[in-house]
């Protein structure tokens, strides 16, 4: 396998066309243009591929709708602003229970906010975003080579539950260029039976969220948790680093764990014995490893480019097990290592 | 002895929801009698709107996909451009299409997708109540224009048609009304043509159709059926708007 030095948006973008996506609409906003841009410039070239370049965010994540519906493996990406103009599509993707991947590399916000990576979005991300009751699968890549792994990794995904999967990156993961090997994608495994292509000689179906009698939009609002528990169950992702006789343990995801890995390794070097553990999924939530986790160490910091919010996962994850507390630099600054060993320090001490 | 009238095979046969009077359900029909016409049920898929057309795919006996209120036209898209084989059609109501659809429906339109829009314009919001339309009609009464529509205040009636026609994407747009038998023919044979034109990969086709809503209008159907020709086709006047020729390939 060839290793080729390739960025972000350009890995998320080759890896999903690789994966066998042949649907892409989108509209421009940074930091995320390089990802339209490579479909625009080689999607079309792919066997029945399509791009459209939309005229909002809130008709790509639409066509994107349909093109699903219609038996397309689709994709949009975008970037926060746009991510909530999307919205009200991933609500209606995951009410019909149609598969698509949603890519989110964050900026800073609310509002405008810039286009400095951030991580603001978490809680928009795994609350489910829209309005219902409803979940989104959230990947979050901490390196270019895990992007291009967990494009390919959303469509299985998202195939395999029928449902919309958001891969929560930043304005670094997406701009920055580092060494990728292509994985092999798996061969897609989505029943015909799903997929809306005209009723030929047979009976006709519809798919729709409406469902206006209560129980029965009771019951499938059941039958989406009964989904979502399965999947809670079987794809928490997440890595441990140097979690091995460590007396505090940093708690962060995407590219600020990676920023987190460079403070640890530096302080290790001073004989503080301080540890990672990297939610990889952020809905669903590893909450389990926390726990194992905290039955040997009793001190917990949470890391993030925000003003703390996968920190309320975290304290809910450990319920009180361990002392939790907080270092986040929110509005697109990125710390350095150095800075976050300093402030590991001070709560090492505690 | 010769059967002259029928009901439409990809007509289901359900009872309509839809008050008396009310023009849906005629239009469902005529899309019914295109689509049997054309023999293209296997290959036809619909896009319902939110509104009161939302329960459509109770009626209509092809697949159907659901879109979120204004987003046909992006549907439809999606659909389309995947399954470019297909009959694809998007059923929208005028706030669907001219408020809150504007957008979607503009650029489809210039894109020259190869889809079918079935725009009905019945000057108001009907399933959420009567309030004001984008297509309502300057004076008109509304639970959202008390008074009657202003102008200097709430706006113009949109010709949305008109509009789209000035698109380079767009193929054919026709308005027409279901409000005697003659228009009634005449609104299927449109619905039919844009269909045909659709098969042919002309482009972007539309047919809009005045639609008496006398629950809201507060009419009875006979009232509502002669205020749709003494009154709104005045402001959106009926014919054809645009037509290109049939089965002029439109440019990638």
């Amino acid at each position: 396998m060839d290793k080729i030095l390739i960025s972000g948006n350009w890995a998320c973008g080759e890896a999903a066309i690789r994966a066998g996506c042949r649907f892409y609409a989108g509209y421009p906003i940074t930091p995320q243009n390089e990802l339209t841009e490579y479909m625009a410039e080689h999607m079309r070239q792919a066997e029945n591929g399509t791009f459209i370049q939309a005229e909002s965010e809130i008709a790509a994540v639409n066509m994107v709708l349909g093109a699903s519906a219609a038996g397309a493996r689709a994709m949009t990406s975008s970037s926060s602003p746009g991510i909530s103009l999307k919205q009200e599509g991933i609500s209606a993707l995951a009410a019909d229970e149609l598969p698509a991947v949603i890519v989110n590399m964050m900026r800073g916000g609310p509002g405008l906010g810039n286009i400095l990576p951030s991580q603001g979005d978490y809680y928009q991300a795994t609350r489910g975003g829209g309005h219902g009751d409803y979940r989104t699968i959230v990947l979050a890549p901490a390196s270019v080579q895990e992007l291009a792994d967990l494009t390919m990794e959303a469509f299985d995904l998202a195939d395999a539950y029928r449902n919309p999967v958001m891969i929560l990156g930043d304005g670094m993961t997406g701009q920055m260029m580092e060494p990728v090997v292509f994985g092999k994608p798996r061969p897609r495994r989505y029943s015909e039976k799903y997929v809306l292509k005209g009723c030929g000689a047979g009976k006709s179906r519809f798919v729709r969220g409406l469902i206006l009698d209560a129980l029965r939009m009771e019951e499938h609002n059941w039958k989406l948790v009964r989904k979502y528990n399965v999947i809670a169950q079987k794809e928490v992702r997440f890595e441990t680093f140097r979690t091995d006789n460590a007396k505090l343990v940093i708690i962060a995801y995407g590219i600020a764990a990676r920023i987190a890995k460079g403070a640890i390794n530096r302080l290790r070097d001073s004989g503080y014995r301080v540890g990672l553990i990297r939610p990889i999924t952020l809905w669903p939530f590893p909450a389990q490893i926390l726990r194992d986790t905290a039955e040997r160490i009793g001190n917990f910091l949470v890391f993030e480019m925000s003003t703390g919010q996968m920190l309320d996962d975290v304290k809910l994850a450990l319920d009180g097990r361990a002392r939790v507390s907080f270092y986040g630099r929110p509005g697109g600054v990125v710390p350095t290592p150095a800075e976050l060993a300093k402030a590991i320090v001070q709560e090492y001490q505690r | 002895m010769k059967k002259v009238f029928a009901r439409p095979t990809s007509l289901k046969d359900t009872p309509f929801h839809y008050c008396a009077g009310c023009g849906h359900s005629i239009t469902h029909r005529l899309i019914c009698d295109a689509v049997d016409q054309l023999g293209i049920r296997g290959i036809t898929i619909g896009v319902p709107p939110a509104g009161c057309a939302v329960l459509a795919y109770n009626y209509f006996d092809f697949d159907m996909l659901e879109a979120p209120h204004g987003r046909g036209c992006a549907v439809a898209t999606g659909i389309k451009r995947t399954l470019p084989d297909r009959v694809v059609f998007s059923y929208q109501g005028d706030g669907d299409l001219a408020a809150i659809g504007t957008a979607e429906t503009f650029h489809a339109a210039n894109r020259g997708e190869n889809i079918t829009v079935i725009f009905i314009n019945n000057a108001v919001y009907g399933m959420t109540g009567g309030q004001m339309a984008p297509t309502t009609l300057l004076g008109m009464t509304s639970t959202t224009s008390p008074p009657g529509r202003s102008a200097p205040l709430d706006g113009h009636p949109i010709r949305m048609s008109e509009i789209l026609a000035r698109l380079d994407g767009t193929a054919y747009i026709e308005r027409c009304a279901v409000n005697s038998p003659q228009n009634i023919l005449r609104a299927g044979r449109a619905i039919r043509k844009a269909f045909q034109y659709q098969m042919d990969g002309a482009g972007f086709t539309l047919i809009e159709v005045l639609s008496q809503c006398p629950t809201n209008w507060k009419m009875t159907a006979a009232e509502s059926c002669r205020w749709v020709d003494e009154v709104m086709a005045k402001t959106f006047p009926v014919g054809v708007i645009k037509d290109i020729g049939k089965g002029e390939k439109h440019a990638d």
